[in-house]
């Protein structure tokens, strides 16, 4: 007969109490108010699925989705093919190794917030060193406040910038990890080195490269402090991305219920996204 | 095919080697004739990889010339060598079939489609790899994968030489002794030349024709399984070939004569000239147990199944006999009595002794 033994539930309920609260309650009072109404008060009336019905048919929301899939999609298109370049041009050994790494990891210790001055401040037409250049010395007309291309150029640079390293260093890292003898056997059996690169390197890269697309994706997909620093969504609505536009509704409106909704619609596009794509990813591993 | 002549050859991993000890390898003068199986055997270390890879062109010797056949290939890159070479640790290509993987040298070399299914289906026959042809490589056994990197190397038909750099490494006791016996039969069908490098004397003496001994980056003795086992040219040889080793004893030399001990020691032939410290070498094979010779006493007695080794002092120097059928207690007191046709002499090392004709 098999014994029960339940002391091990005693076990889990450390991460039980750890996941209540800092994931189920707090995504339960976002459920709470996405289905009322409030004035303030702490009156509140029921409202069913009114919120969600009006967020899915509305404009606004449907422009700052589209945005941020245009965003993260561009910085995917641009960090993971750039950031699998520097890695694979970086030595593998030596001194410059360290260097190397250090350099690399430099834009991503800096905090969030700093990063949107810093590019604010760079990109000023009349005092920031990129600004001017662009304005005065090369005479293109480059101001992010005024023009919407430039805003999205220079988020767009802004992100590379920042994270194109995460990308480096994870690629690095899958790289250094295959033997000698692999690109030895290469040489031998006559491999080109776009052979090498696409029969060894790359598949060798491949679980490194899932993490680093699923954490890009995730990151820019809920990417906030950054661009609201450097434009706050502007000029006009062109760079408001969708947790952007979530702030100006559920703080500057005070719409906390159609901002709930557009939470969960927001959490639930990231999840199935993310899983998607993992699910694609590794099908072939498990044949 | 080619046969292929080192000649002169030194290398250092040092931009400027001083003195002997800074050569991984040195002075190495060697033919390897076409279509011979050959085995480089020697301990970790001893230069044996390195000696591949300057055969392979993964690495350039810093002194001598490698000729194929009478082509000097020395600064040539491993493409234009046309070799193979099958590593340690088997190399596939994940993402590739098992068909692909073979496919992938003769592919390189724009081999036509119709050439290529023909020689990757008669290696994976002469592998058992067929039926496993269309699987993808990467989910394979470590020996299936083994056999794909051999098969590799064995696809293209015109190689000037297959090299293996200890295959046997991550394999399974028991399919080794398969795969060993596979490659031996290989190398009858496709007769390239074969070099095998191991540091495993049965791989070795299995496998070869001729069988390469080196040690601290030189060769010491180059000759057939049975000349390596009947007479060391040194005794490093006697040593590392033979389970367990030769036994060396230590000895005097006085004119023609070799005694052990103070008792003489009847040798194989004529002693050579020379100067340096002697040692009288004897196989435990060719030790046995008798009514006279040098007295001993029995330190252990090992049974290692179908004979056992016996361990005696004389003195303090233990000598080893291998003894089938019964077996004297430990402490008993025994007579060693040497074959005197297998009782060979080195001097510094070095065999001292002229062959009997």
């Amino acid at each position: 007969m098999k014994t029960q033994n339940n002391r091990g539930w005693f076990f889990v309920l450390p991460v039980l109490l750890l996941v209540a609260f800092n994931a189920l309650i707090p995504i339960m009072t976002v459920v709470n108010y996405s289905v009322q109404e409030t004035f303030g008060n702490n009156v509140f009336f029921w409202q069913g699925l009114d919120w969600f019905q009006q967020l899915l048919n509305s404009d606004r929301f449907h422009a700052a989705l589209g945005r941020q899939f245009l965003f993260t999609g561009l910085i995917l298109v641009i960090e993971i093919p750039l950031g699998i370049i520097i890695a694979l041009s970086m030595p593998r050994q030596g001194v410059w190794v360290p260097v190397c790494l250090v350099l690399m990891a430099l834009p991503m210790l800096i905090p969030w917030n700093v990063v949107g001055a810093m590019w604010n401040i760079f990109t000023l037409p009349d005092i920031g060193l990129l600004g001017y250049l662009m304005n005065h010395t090369l005479g293109i007309n480059y101001d992010m406040t005024q023009n919407p291309l430039a805003a999205w150029v220079t988020i767009i640079t802004m992100d590379v910038w920042h994270w194109t390293s995460l990308v480096v260093l994870l690629s690095y890292a899958g790289l250094v990890s295959i033997p000698d003898a692999y690109y030895q056997a290469a040489k031998i059996d006559g491999a080109s080195n776009w052979s090498v690169f696409r029969y060894i390197q790359l598949p060798k890269m491949k679980t490194v490269l899932t993490i680093a697309i699923l954490l890009r994706f995730m990151d820019s997909f809920n990417i906030y402090t950054e661009p609201f620093v450097l434009t706050g969504g502007g000029p006009g609505n062109s760079t408001t991305l969708l947790s952007i536009d979530l702030v100006k509704i559920a703080l500057g409106q005070f719409d906390l219920g159609p901002a709930a909704a557009m939470s969960l619609i927001y959490f639930a596009i990231t999840l199935l996204v993310s899983w998607l794509f993992y699910t694609l990813m590794t099908k072939d591993d498990a044949k | 095919m080619a046969k292929i002549t080192l000649s002169n050859l030194r290398h250092s991993y040092y931009p400027n080697p001083q003195g002997p000890d800074d050569y991984a390898l040195k002075e190495i003068d060697l033919d390897w004739e076409d279509g011979g199986a050959y085995a480089l055997l020697g301990p970790s270390g001893c230069g044996k990889s390195t000696l591949l890879n300057i055969i392979s062109g993964l690495l350039i010797p810093s002194e001598g010339r490698i000729l194929f056949d009478d082509r000097d290939v020395t600064k040539l890159e491993p493409t234009q060598r046309n070799i193979a070479q099958v590593f340690q640790f088997p190399v596939i290509y994940d993402t590739m079939s098992v068909f692909d993987n073979l496919a992938f040298p003769l592919r390189n070399r724009g081999a036509a489609e119709a050439d290529v299914t023909r020689r990757v289906h008669e290696i994976a026959e002469m592998l058992e790899l067929t039926d496993m042809l269309k699987t993808r490589a990467a989910g394979l056994s470590p020996d299936n994968k083994q056999k794909i990197s051999m098969g590799r190397g064995l696809v293209r038909d015109d190689v000037n030489v297959v090299m293996f750099d200890e295959p046997l490494t991550v394999i399974d006791p028991h399919l080794k002794w398969k795969l060993r016996s596979k490659l031996k039969e290989l190398h009858q069908k496709v007769r390239a030349t074969m070099i095998y490098v191991t540091h495993d004397q049965t791989e070795a003496l299995t496998f070869a024709d001729q069988v390469v001994v080196m040690q601290d980056g030189e060769i010491v003795q180059i000759g057939t399984p049975v000349d390596l086992f009947e007479r060391p040219a040194h005794t490093f040889v006697g040593h590392f070939i033979g389970s367990p080793g030769m036994n060396l004893l230590p000895c005097e030399i006085n004119g023609q004569s070799a005694s052990f001990q103070g008792q003489p020691i009847t040798l194989e032939g004529a002693i050579t000239k020379g100067e340096g410290r002697c040692e009288i070498g004897i196989r435990p094979e060719f030790v046995a147990l008798s009514d006279k010779g040098l007295a001993a006493k029995v330190l252990k007695v090992s049974d290692v199944g179908r004979h056992s080794v016996v361990e005696a002092m004389v003195g303090e120097t233990s000598i080893k006999a291998i003894v089938e059928g019964e077996t004297p207690g430990q402490g008993a007191d025994v007579h060693l009595a040497f074959d005197p046709a297998r009782t060979r002499l080195y001097r510094d090392g070095w065999i001292a002794t002229e062959a009997k004709q």
